[in-house]
This record gives C-alpha cells, structure tokens and sequence, in this order.
C-alpha cells in the first residue's frame, strides 16, 4: 500500500499537465474541472486508505520511507526524490488532498464562464502536486523545491486576473494591478526562502546530510541544548517559516495576495500554503528542541502577531482582507503552540483552522460571487434570508473560529492557550485570551454587518444563493468544522487526546530534549476553560450590538479615537515603512548602479568600445587601399624582400 | 657550337640575370605611364628565362628549357590581354598614367 | 679568357645598359626599342649556351610579336612623352631604387650562399638538348599535358582581348 506514495502526489501532476496542455484545446469547462477535481480526489482516496492502513498497524511500524528515484549524487551529497509517509505527514496529506478536493470542486461554480478556466485548475493541480511534495518530502531538498513551488503557483494564482487593478498599501499605491500583489507576495516569499536555504547549507556542514532521519538522529544523538549553529539554523529556518506563513516581519503579502480569486485564497493562503510554515517547524521539532532561545522567538512572535493582526481586522472594510489579517493572526496561534513545545497542539490547529478558515473563504466567496464582486462589507447586509446555506454554514464557521464548544475551533485553540500558560508563561495566555476575544468580536462584526440587518446595498444588485456545486463543499466543511475538534478532546473533559496520541511518536525525540515545566492543575485548566468561553461570547455579543443596533458608537468611536483608527486602518503603515526603507534605495540603487553604472556603463561599454575600436581600426586599415597599381606593386616588393631575407638568412 | 673548356662560370650568368631583374623592379616602381610597366614586367620575365636556361645548360637538363617554352606562350598571353585592358582604360579615362587611375581607392 | 667569353661579356654589357635605357626613356617608342635590343642580347646569350630553339622562339615570339603588339597599342593610343611629376618629386625614385638594390643584394648573397660556384662550364650534353628533336621528344612525352593547357590559356587570352577591345557595349 505505502508504495503507492508516489500516486498520490504525481496524480495531480498529470492534471497539470492535462489541463495545461489540452485545456484550451478541449475548452470544456466540465471537462477541466472533471480532471482537476478527479485526480486531487483520487489522490485523497490513495491518502485515505495509506491512513487506515497505518492505523490498523502498530506503532512502531507507522513510518515508510518510499524512494522513487535518485536525483542528486554526487561527491558527499546523495539526495532522493522519497516521500516519508508517517502520522504527521500523512495527516498533512489528508487535510491538502481533503479541503483540496473540496475548494476543486466550488471553483467549478465559482469560475464559471471565466476565459481562464482551464489555466486556473492546471495551476491549482499544480500547487498540490508542489504542496504534496512538501508535506511528504524526506529531506530538505525536496521540501525546498515543494517550497518553492508553492510560492510559484501563489504568484501565478495571484495575479490570475493579471490586469485588475487593486488598492495595495504603499509601493505603487493607486496603480498598482493584481500582478503587482502576486510579485509582492514572491518578493517577499523570497527573503524567507534566503533563510531557508542558508539554514539547509548550515545542515549540510553541520550534520553531512539534508534528510529528516539522517539530521534529526545525528542532532539528537550528538547535539547538546544550547548549540550556536542548532541557534542559527533553527532561526533562519523560521526566517522561512515567516515568509511561508506570514509572521512578522514578512506578512505583509498575505492581505495583498486577496487580490487572486477566492477560492484560491481559501486553499493556499488559508488552508494549506500558509501552514507549510507550521509544518515544517514541526518536523524539525527536534532542532527547535535543541534551541530553546529559538522557541521562545518563535513562541514572541506568533502571540505578537496574533495580536498584530487581530487589531487590524477589527476595522478592515473588505470581507477579504478581515479574513486574511484572521488567518495571520490564527497562524500566530499555531506559532505560539509550536513555540511553547505543544507541537501536536500547533499541528491540531492547522487541522481545525484549514476547515473553518477554508469554509470562511468559500462563504466569503459565495458572497461576492451573488453581489456581483461586491466586497465592501458596508455595502452588504440582509443576505441571511436570500442566502440561507451561505448564511448557516458561515455562522458556523464564525462560531469555530471563535472558539465556541463543541466546535473544533474550541478544542483546538483551548489547547494552545493552556499549554501557553503550563508550559509558557502567563503573559502568553493573557495576550492569546484577550487576542480570542478580539478574534470572536471581529469574526462576528463581519457575519452581523454582512449578512444581518437591512440591506444596504445598490438596487441593481440581486443577491440569491449559489448554485448546489458551490454550497455542497460548504455544507461538508461546516460539518468537519463541528466534528473535526473531536479527535483533540483533551483529558481533562473525559476525552482521550487521539490527535496528540497519533503524533507523539513524532515529536518524542523532540519533547525528551525540552525541559516542560508542567505548572498547571486541572483546576486552572478548566478556569482557563471558562474564561476563554466567556470572553468569546462577550465579544460576540459585543459586535452584534454595536453593530446591529447602536451603530451610533462606532462612530462616535472612530470621532474620538482617529488616530488610532487611522493607525489600524492603514495597517499601522507597514506598507509604507518598508516602502520607504527598503524597496525604494533597492530599486533606486538597482536603477542607478546596476543598470546604468554597470549594464549601460560596463557591458555596453564594452561590447560598443569593441564595435567603435573596430570601426576606427579598420578606418585606419582602408587607407591601404590607394587604388594606384603602384602603390600595390610597392608592397609586393617589399614582401618580396622579406622573403627573400628569410630565406637567405636562413 | 661546342664550347671548350674553361667557360663562364655560372655564378656569372646568375648575376647577370639578377641585375636584370632589379632594373626591371625599377621599371616597375618607378614609371608612370602603364606600357613601360609593362615592359618592365617584360623584362623581369626575362631575366628569369635566362636563369632558367643556364641553369638548364649546366645541369645537362632539358626541364628548364621547357619551363621557358610556357613562360613564353604565358608571357605572350598576359601581355595581349594587358594590352587590351590598357585601350579599354584609355578609352574610359583618355590617360595611360597609372596613378590617375585610382576609382578603386577607398 | 679567349674569345668567347670576352663576347659574351660584350653582349651581357649591352644587355644591361639597354635595360637601363629602357625604363629610363620618357620616349615610349625609344623605351620599346631599347627592350627589342635587350631581347636580341638575351637570344645571343642563348645561342652561346646551346639553346637554339629558345632563342629563336626569342626572337620570334617577344621581340618579333610581343614588341611589335607594344608598338602598334602606342601607335594606336598616339602617347605623347610621359610629363615629369609634378608632385612629390624625388622621393619615389629614390625609394624604388633602393629597393631595387636591396633585392639586388639579397639575390646575389642567395647566389654566393648557394655553392654553385663550383659549375664552371656548360655540360657536354647541352648540345644536344638545345636541339629541336630533343625539346619536342620530351615536351610531347613528359609535358603533354602542360602544353595542351597552354593552349587552352592562349584561347582565354584570345577571346579575353576580343571582348575587352570591342568597342561600345556599354
């Protein structure tokens, strides 16, 4: 069965190129989305069966290692194309393939008509096959190159409509297209990937090899805690992670990349892409537990991001972008998981949030989709009853991500912020309950002023509900959102933790390095509990007054506190600084020394001065040409004379 | 007729035929107008027939003798057609003068 | 030295000095004449060293057609005395003629250097190599094939002049 790894990730390959190839040709649109969809759902299936497999087997026999060919050889560095089917990546592989499937088949309905319809599921096979190929990799190389990849097909789903014009922040503000945000979003990318591969060659030097078991054994058997290189790879490895998931200092591509069409923004910069991040720091747990400065940088920067872009969403207009500041800052979560050495915890929350954060996208899409592109939340409103099923699953989904019991958002998030506080600080849960509070009062802000109330939109538009091809992957996600926090029930509420039992084998070698201070009690852990709900539900509660009846106080609010609103309004002008300080002097730099001091001044120099040299040589040359036979005949005898020389004085 | 001993040595022949040459390069390089160049060239090819026949004549080989046949019948063809481009030149530019003859310059 | 070689001295001497004259006349016709008396020279020479048919091919072909050719183009072109320089006065004789005596002096070294010093006198078969029968026995044999392209050069010419002294097709 394990042999059928490869299947799984080159199926959508073969829908690429399918697609890529013959779309245009076949120009059927039921067609494209047939393969595109098929081969993601076939892979799932080959995903499902590996899983039951490995769970009806012990233990200990759960890793598989399949090799498919050998791609680098040579001197001391053999690198295979391997796919490492264990517990993590096989969880990993079912939740892409899963909601992949899911998002194939609403893009179906959501790009109808579209002229691009067959490029959009050949990149969107694409990016699975990239994405498999990270999540199932067996060492850094091939990881890398799914990295990569995904990073590729982000650009090209990005700035999929290519001429749209959108309103970014700061470079180009007010011409920028959609392609602008798509090289953002590479641009960017590409400072993290620095990262990660000065971090792969410090693996390389340091450990002789760049696959996972060689590394991890070596560094567990022979690296003490505290190591300066362990330091510094597993910090410019998180470089990368920043970049991937959006952290600080390299999310500022996430909120731009809303620029691509929803259902892209639902797979990769919600569901699976961004948490390529999260997985990797969570396999290279073993290093990170060798490095416990790293951990508490990585654990400062996802609560402080979470909390970052938790108050920018909170006054965001564009349904888009409130759902793109959510994921970074639920994304922080994860980070603070991971930093705190809950690794399953952060891993449990890629699982949930790739449900109802997907869901919200998809919800969000079906929105826009019946307002005709309409995607200001204040000019929405009253769609509860002309959309029932939108309505429904996406308050689900609201619900979830606020953490509300039982949903999966609940089990999930709890974990995070009671091993923050056990195995943390409790700095770090007080900033994560006050960031769930945030997170609930927004997420609902967004459900009342978009779907509740009267309708506040331009008569010309006629919402209704979206045909059943895009409603049924909602309906199917809302109830993954419900049931998906069952397998996390943590024992304290009777439940046996089945997620962080199925991962423990992975992350043992890392937990045993990690000196965890387990400082909580059951009873602070069902206070932590109850003041979790509580805040939830206030800031639920808190939206829909404000804006439901008193939507007086929002604008006395944004009267007397302008300038903060201002502030978070435009992003704390992050946009604008980096502008300022970095892009502009690179590209003001790259434009006067590069181009003209050494492309104009150097190498056109020097190919014209060869070219001008030439042409005054050979001006010399032409005044041989007398045209007078004599002069001709002149230097015959003198050539004779030569000769003769020679060969006399020979 | 039979020669008796001591003859000309041949170095003596040889030398003849060199000044010869030289005079004609002279000929060459020096006049203006385009049939005494031809003589001159004339001459050098004379010169050279001489040396190959007393080279000939005392090595007791006929090839140089030959060779000054085809020389001949050569010299006798080059020197018709130059002939014929000088008329035709003289025609277009009414001079014989070689260096008034100079539409090739650059 | 008898007889002979005192003539052939004559002869080489007039052979020179009409060499001389004839690059140095401004006459053309004097200069054709003069070369006609250096080819007379050059044909004595021949018949002193036992090549009979060469020399009376001299005389025939160069001095007898080729000359006559030379004299019939002045005639025809009615060329006047050729007017001395007007620009650059001395400095091309001066410089052709010291090349002419460099290419003197390296040809009589590669005489000296060459060791043929030794040859003194003709060699006894000269005689009857020079003859008529004998040219022809070894041209008609050996050199077949150079002579019938000879003739096939000597139609080029023909046809070349042909063409390039027709009057008028431009």
């Amino acid at each position: 069965m394990y042999n059928l790894a490869g299947y799984i990730v080159y199926l959508p390959l073969v829908g690429f190129l399918v697609n890529g190839l013959l779309g245009k040709k076949l120009s059927s649109e039921k067609l494209s989305g047939a393969i595109g969809s098929g081969v993601v759902g076939a892979s799932f299936v080959i995903a499902a069966m590996m899983f039951i497999e490995m769970a009806n087997s012990r233990v200990d026999e759960r890793s598989h290692i399949v090799t498919v060919f050998n791609w680098i050889s040579t001197g001391s560095l053999s690198v295979n194309v391997a796919y490492q089917v264990d517990q993590l990546s096989i969880l990993m592989t079912l939740i892409v393939t899963g909601v992949g499937f899911l998002i194939h088949v609403y893009s179906i309905g959501y790009m109808r008509g579209d002229p691009g319809f067959w490029r959009f599921f050949a990149y969107l096979n694409l990016f699975i096959f990239m994405m498999l190929n990270l999540v199932l990799a067996d060492n850094f190389v091939l990881m890398f190159l799914g990295w990569e990849g995904v990073g590729l097909c982000s650009y090209l789903l990005i700035g999929f409509w290519h001429d749209r014009k959108f309103d970014t922040g700061g470079y180009k503000a007010g011409t920028a297209t959609t392609s602008d945000a798509a090289k953002k979003a590479f641009i960017v990318n590409r400072i993290g990937d620095f990262g990660f591969l000065i971090a792969m060659f410090l693996i390389f030097k340091t450990f002789g090899s760049l696959g996972f078991e060689d590394v991890f054994s070596r560094a567990a058997a022979s690296i003490t805690s505290g190591n300066t290189t362990i330091f510094w790879i597993t910090l410019l490895l998180f470089l990368g992670a920043t970049g991937k998931s959006a952290q600080i200092p390299l999310f500022v591509w996430l909120p731009d990349a809303m620029a691509g069409p929803t259902p892209v923004s639902a797979l990769i910069h919600a569901a699976t892409m961004v948490t390529a991040g999260v997985y990797m720091v969570a396999r290279c747990s073993v290093l990170y537990a060798l490095a416990p400065e790293t951990m508490q940088i990585v654990a400062v920067i996802g609560i402080c991001t979470a909390v970052f872009a938790a108050t920018m969403a909170v006054v965001q207009n564009d349904i888009k972008k409130i759902l793109a500041y959510s994921t970074i800052s639920q994304l922080g979560y994860m980070f603070l998981g991971l930093g705190v050495g809950a690794f399953a915890s952060g891993i449990f929350h890629v699982m949930t949030h790739a449900f109802f954060k997907a869901l919200l996208f998809l919800g969000a899409g079906a929105v826009i989709h019946a307002m005709h592109d309409e995607q200001d939340i204040r000019k929405m409103g009253g769609l509860e009853a002309r959309m029932p099923t939108t309505y429904r699953t996406f308050l689900v989904a609201a619900l979830a991500i606020a953490g509300l019991p039982p949903l999966s958002g609940f089990f999930s998030k709890d974990e995070i912020l009671w091993r923050a506080f056990s195995q943390g600080s409790v700095i770090y849960w007080l900033l994560g309950w006050l960031c769930a509070g945030l997170t609930a009062f927004y997420m609902f802000r967004l459900v009342t002023l978009a779907f509740s109330g009267e309708a506040r939109w331009s008569h010309d538009k006629h919402p209704h509900e979206v045909p059943k091809v895009m409603t049924i992957p909602l309906v199917i996600l809302a109830v993954l959102s419900i049931i998906g926090g069952f397998v996390g029930i943590p024992q304290s509420l009777g439940g046996d933790n089945a997620i962080e039992r199925w991962l423990e084998p992975i992350f043992e070698r890392a937990t045993v390095s990690l000196t965890i201070v387990n400082e909580g009690s059951r009873a602070s852990e069902y206070l932590a509990m109850v003041l979790a709900v509580a805040i939830a539900v206030g800031g639920i509660y808190l939206a829909r007054i404000i804006y439901r009846k008193r939507t007086d106080i929002v604008a006395r609010l944004s009267a007397s506190f302008g300038t903060v609103y201002r502030v978070l309004l435009n992003k704390y002008y992050v946009d604008e600084a980096y502008d300022a300080a970095i892009v502009r002097p690179v590209v003001k730099g790259s434009e006067r020394l590069l181009w003209k001091g050494f492309d104009v001044g150097v190498i056109d120099g020097l190919v014209n001065g060869l070219a001008s040299s030439m042409k005054r040589l050979s001006g010399l040359m032409r005044r041989l040409q007398v045209g007078v036979a004599q002069t001709y005949a002149l230097a015959f005898v003198i050539g004779i004379i030569v000769i003769l020389g020679i060969l006399v004085l020979k | 007729m039979t020669v008796a001993s001591p003859g000309v040595p041949l170095n003596y022949y040889l030398t003849l035929g060199a000044i010869l040459f030289s005079i004609g390069v002279v000929g060459v390089l020096t006049r203006r107008n385009a049939i005494i160049v031809f003589m001159s060239i004339e001459l050098m090819l004379n010169s050279v027939n001489l040396t190959l026949v007393v080279f000939s004549s005392y090595l007791g080989n006929s090839t140089g003798q030959i060779l000054v046949f085809f020389v001949m019948a050569v010299a006798a063809a080059e020197a018709a057609v130059g002939l014929a481009i000088i008329i035709a030149l003289f025609r277009n530019k009414q001079t014989v003068n070689i260096d008034e003859i100079n539409i090739m310059k650059w | 030295m008898n007889f002979e070689s005192i003539f052939l001295f004559v002869v080489a001497g007039v052979a020179i000095a009409s060499a001389i004259l004839m690059v140095t006349r401004r006459n053309p016709i004097m200069s054709v004449l003069f070369l006609i008396v250096n080819f007379f020279c050059l044909a004595l020479l021949y018949l002193a060293l036992n090549a009979q048919f060469i020399a009376i091919i001299q005389i025939l072909v160069y001095a007898g057609a080729i000359m006559v050719l030379f004299l019939f183009v002045i005639m025809l072109l009615n060329l006047k005395d050729e007017r001395s320089r007007r620009e650059k006065p001395g400095y091309t004789k001066i410089i052709a003629v010291a090349l002419a005596c460099i290419v003197l002096g390296e040809l009589l070294v590669s005489i000296v250097v060459s060791g043929t010093s030794g040859l003194l006198a003709a060699s006894p078969l000269a005689a009857q190599l020079g003859t008529v029968e004998s040219i022809g026995k070894v041209m008609f044999s050996e050199y077949l094939l150079p002579f019938e392209v000879t003739s096939i050069v000597l139609l080029a010419a023909i046809v070349g002049v042909v063409v390039l002294a027709k009057r008028g097709s431009e």
